[in-house]
């Protein structure tokens, strides 16, 4: 009698070690249906599905197929109940072409040899019937993103899966793209197959799903009707209490100039050409400039280049009058500029360092924290970290002497964006700031993109969150293959249209 | 939530007991070893291992032997520092060898051909060790060379150098230098009157005080000052290093050039002290640097600890000659000792177990009371 689910989930609970990941989770999956899962980082979406595919086993709770109870050991036994997978981040061989993709793992041989035809013929067959476009022979690393994807999904089908999971399938994809994808979805779910989408794009959710769960904190919370429900339920469902959306900020006043690069380039580790090429724009005091576009498109190498992490291959930059072009990290750091890095654990923190050694990161050299016998002084950096915690609501377990590997993501980067501000910069580069935060922690990280304006300071934010690019900045720059192709007012300008500059396919003739 | 506090949760707690394991589990793999080799004799051996100078009844003897075992552990101490200091920094410093091989040649050279009064002779092993740790250090922040790789060829570089100088002043009818005596006598080290409290050992000189001095001296750099904030900050996360504007090739190369001057002075601490002479034939690496990365991990990585690992590895090792030697060969000493300093070692592997062992066990109390689940963790 429950025949009409395709996959259940009962009452799985998973623990870890100081930590319950999965507590009493139920997830029915219809048969063809979409289906939404919905979650902060860290709610146990992940977990959950790796319960599914057999990495890790659940405590308690039982996996039922088709009504009947299954056991899954390893993802092989996934692979045979007909589950499939794509990945956040795609599990291909750059190297090979398309159709080698799809068959990898379950390549037809004769006598040994590889039987490609056949499969070629499937996989065409399988391209058109749900509209999934894609070139077989071309190789992967010279394909889209988008087609990268579509290949991904193509093997699941070529395996006969009748459920698809999709682990966050919009965060690499332009608004057009994503349009696409979401009629895909739908065209398989016509199909018969059942699927399940992970995001915490509540737009998404809305527009593509039927049926929505919601976990919080590993905790199950509800499963509810999409047609029935609004973005703004799902919100308070996944955070536990009502979020606004929107920034709230006053007109931008801008002052002078701030920053000012000109014809700025920086080579590619990678290959020849040059990630960055002929940049040039201004910032000035009291505004937020956005560099939009989607990843990869040389906004990392800009902001190496920006705060002296790379060297720059040609042109110049002026940081309130100075020129910085050359100057070493510290120089640029000790003369205005603040950095936010994209990647918190990389470059942000030394993770084995207490917190209050993070917070001094960029400042330990000072008189204020150092003797002139080079001694540190240990009293004065107490003090500071703990005004700073105060300040920023740094929550940690054992305050200062905390080791900022123990903390949680989002009070590592309210630590950052503390000793970032606290040095008073005239620049504030911040990015990705809100990379992997959950909401309340986004909001709290925009408010002070926006207070850092009002004080009257250049912030430059490099973003690839549509949401964000459309909310928090005064102007927005859209990056394209190391090129600033366009300009926009986010006031004034939609989603589609950002998108088009996004993907190439508009840019303005002149640079700003 | 207020919890019973752990004692073992202790980071400091936790390395004395790794460490204290690590010698256990050494000993009693050498005892097996000696016994499936001759059952008759093993316990005796062991403790023989174990005893080092109490194997003597009379008193003074066993202080002067005491000394013998404190005049090596100095130069040990000194390659566990150049190790330890190198590991804060993330580099692993297995050139720590040849430093000390080549501080050895110039003290040793200075002493006898030139006859160099001790202080110069200790301040040029100083100066070579850290050329040859600057060596690597360059080759590492410029050439992105793996300073293992430099540091063992540089090791052997190091020994054949000195083989070949030393050849110029060894005695004429042995492999070996010669004695610091006559004129080379002003380089042995003062001992400041410390000879009579170990019984009239000449060899004890003022190179022990100083490897402790210099422990501690490590032990603050590291910890309090700003040199030692970057360091570390280097070693932990190079990335963020870079990020926050430290130099990260200079401080690579002066890590290197500490340590190696570390190393060398370890070489002036023994052979200044005309307790052993070189032999220009040895065709393999003194081992002294290579004890010293042993000694670094059996000390927990703090520079107190390493004072304390440093002694009883040279205990165990001068220890070993006290073996039997009608009932086992002669090599057994050897092997003994470096059974132990091989299971000294994994001092890092037994705290991580002792770690994760307390983790599981309070993971299950928890399950026990379900109620104090729930509201921690997160994510990172």
């Amino acid at each position: 009698m429950d025949a009409d689910y395709a996959i259940e989930m009962l009452h799985i609970t998973k623990r870890f070690p100081g930590i319950v990941a999965n507590d009493d989770i139920t997830l029915q999956l219809r048969r063809g249906e979409i289906h939404a899962l919905l979650g902060e980082n860290g709610a146990g979406k992940s977990t959950l599905m790796s319960v599914l595919f057999g990495l890790y086993q659940a405590e308690e709770g039982v996996i039922k197929k088709d009504g009947r109870e299954v056991v899954i050991r390893d993802p092989n036994d996934a692979n045979a109940l007909g589950i499939g997978m794509v990945h956040q981040h795609f599990k291909l061989v750059e190297c090979f072409s398309v159709l080698d993709n799809i068959i990898l793992g379950v390549e037809p041989t004769k006598n040994g040899f590889l039987q490609k035809d056949e499969a070629r013929r499937k996989v065409v067959e399988l391209s058109d019937k749900y509209g999934l476009q894609v070139d077989p022979d071309a190789l992967i690393e010279d394909i889209t993103v988008g087609m990268q994807q579509r290949t991904e999904i193509l093997k699941m089908l070529y395996r006969d899966n009748e459920i698809l999971i999709f682990d966050e399938p919009t965060a690499v994809l332009t608004p057009q793209e994503i349009d696409e994808l979401m009629k895909i979805m739908k065209n398989l779910a016509a199909e018969g197959k059942s699927i399940l989408f992970i995001s915490h794009k509540l737009a998404e959710i809305m527009a593509v799903a039927d049926r929505c769960t919601v976990l919080r904190k590993g905790k199950y919370i509800g499963t509810v009707e999409t047609k029935d429900s609004s973005p703004e339920e799902l919100s308070a469902m996944m955070v536990g209490r009502s979020v606004s959306f929107h920034v709230e900020k006053k007109p931008a006043e801008p002052g002078e100039v701030v920053l000012d690069v000109e014809h700025m380039s920086v080579a590619s580790r990678a290959h020849k050409k040059d990630a960055v090429h002929d940049v040039s724009f201004q910032v000035r005091r009291g505004e937020i400039v956005c560099i939009a576009g989607i990843d990869g498109n040389g906004q990392s190498e800009f902001v190496y280049g920006l705060t002296g992490l790379e060297p720059l291959r040609e042109g110049k930059i002026v940081l309130a009058g100075r020129d910085v072009s050359h100057a070493p990290i510290r120089e640029r750091s000790t003369h205005g500029m603040s950095h936010i890095p994209e990647d918190r654990h990389k470059h942000g923190l030394v993770l084995d360092y207490t917190l209050e050694d993070n917070l001094v990161l960029q400042r330990y050299f000072e008189p204020e924290f150092t003797n002139g016998a080079g001694f540190l002084r240990r009293d004065r950096i107490r003090a500071y970290a703990e005004r700073l915690i105060d300040e920023y609501d740094v929550r940690s377990g054992q305050g200062p002497i905390t080791a900022a590997r123990a903390m949680s993501g989002g009070n590592q980067q309210k630590a950052i964006i503390a000793r970032e501000v606290d040095k008073d910069p005239d620049l504030l580069v911040a990015v990705q700031p809100t990379r992997g935060l959950d909401v309340g922690a986004i909001e709290f990280v925009h408010r002070k993109l926006v207070e850092q304006r009002d004080a009257g300071k250049a912030v430059l934010l490099i973003s690839l969150e549509l949401d964000e690019v459309m909310d928090v900045p005064d102007r927005i720059l859209v990056m394209y293959e190391g090129e600033i192709v366009g300009e926009l007012d986010p006031k004034t300008t939609t989603q589609e249209e950002l998108g088009l500059y996004m993907a190439g396919a508009k840019r303005d003739g002149v640079s700003v | 939530m207020k919890e019973k506090k752990n004692l073992f949760k202790s980071n400091a707690v936790q390395s004395l007991i790794a460490s204290l394991l690590c010698i256990v589990l050494g000993l009693l793999l050498g005892y097996i070893v000696l016994l499936f080799i001759n059952p008759a004799g093993a316990g005796e051996a062991i403790m023989a291992v174990v005893k080092n100078f109490w194997t003597y009844s009379k008193q003074t003897a066993q202080i002067k032997n005491f000394g013998n075992t404190l005049v090596k552990t100095a130069p040990l101490l000194m390659c566990a520092l150049s190790v330890l200091f190198a590991y804060k920094v993330g580099l692993f410093n297995i050139g720590a060898a040849g430093q000390y091989v080549v501080g050895s040649c110039a003290c040793l050279y200075a002493a006898l051909a030139w006859h160099w009064s001790w202080l110069p002779c200790m301040l040029l092993a100083i100066l070579a060790g850290a050329v040859y740790g600057a060596l690597v250090g360059l080759l590492k922040a410029y050439c992105n060379v793996n300073e293992v790789i430099s540091g063992i060829m540089l090791n052997w570089i190091g020994l054949y150098a000195a083989n070949m100088l030393l050849a110029n002043v060894k005695e004429a009818t042995s492999p070996y230098t010669m004695h610091l005596t006559g004129a080379a006598s002003a380089a042995i080290l003062p001992s400041l009157g410390m000879e009579k409290l170990f019984s009239g050992n000449k060899y004890v000189t003022i190179a022990i005080p100083l490897s402790i001095v210099i422990a501690v001296v490590i032990l603050i750099v590291l910890d309090k000052t700003k040199l030692g904030y970057e360091l570390r900050a280097t070693g932990n996360n190079k990335n963020a290093a870079k990020y926050a504007g430290m130099a990260e090739k200079r401080n690579i190369i002066l890590t290197l050039v500490i340590a190696g001057a570390l190393a060398a002075l370890g070489g002036a601490f023994l052979y200044l002290t005309n307790y052993e002479q070189w032999s220009v034939t040895q065709s393999s690496v003194p081992g002294m640097g290579f004890n010293g990365i042993a000694a670094a991990f059996l000390g927990g990585l703090n520079p107190i600890g390493t004072i304390f690992a440093s002694y009883f590895i040279q205990h165990i090792t001068v220890g070993g000659a006290y073996v039997d030697k009608t009932m086992y060969s002669s090599q057994i000493s050897d092997l003994i000792s470096s059974l132990i300093i091989y299971l000294c070692g994994f001092t890092l592997f037994i705290k991580y177990a002792v770690n994760t062992g307390i983790a599981r066990r309070e993971e299950k109390a928890r399950q026990k009371t379900p109620q104090a689940s729930g509201e921690e963790g997160g994510d990172k």
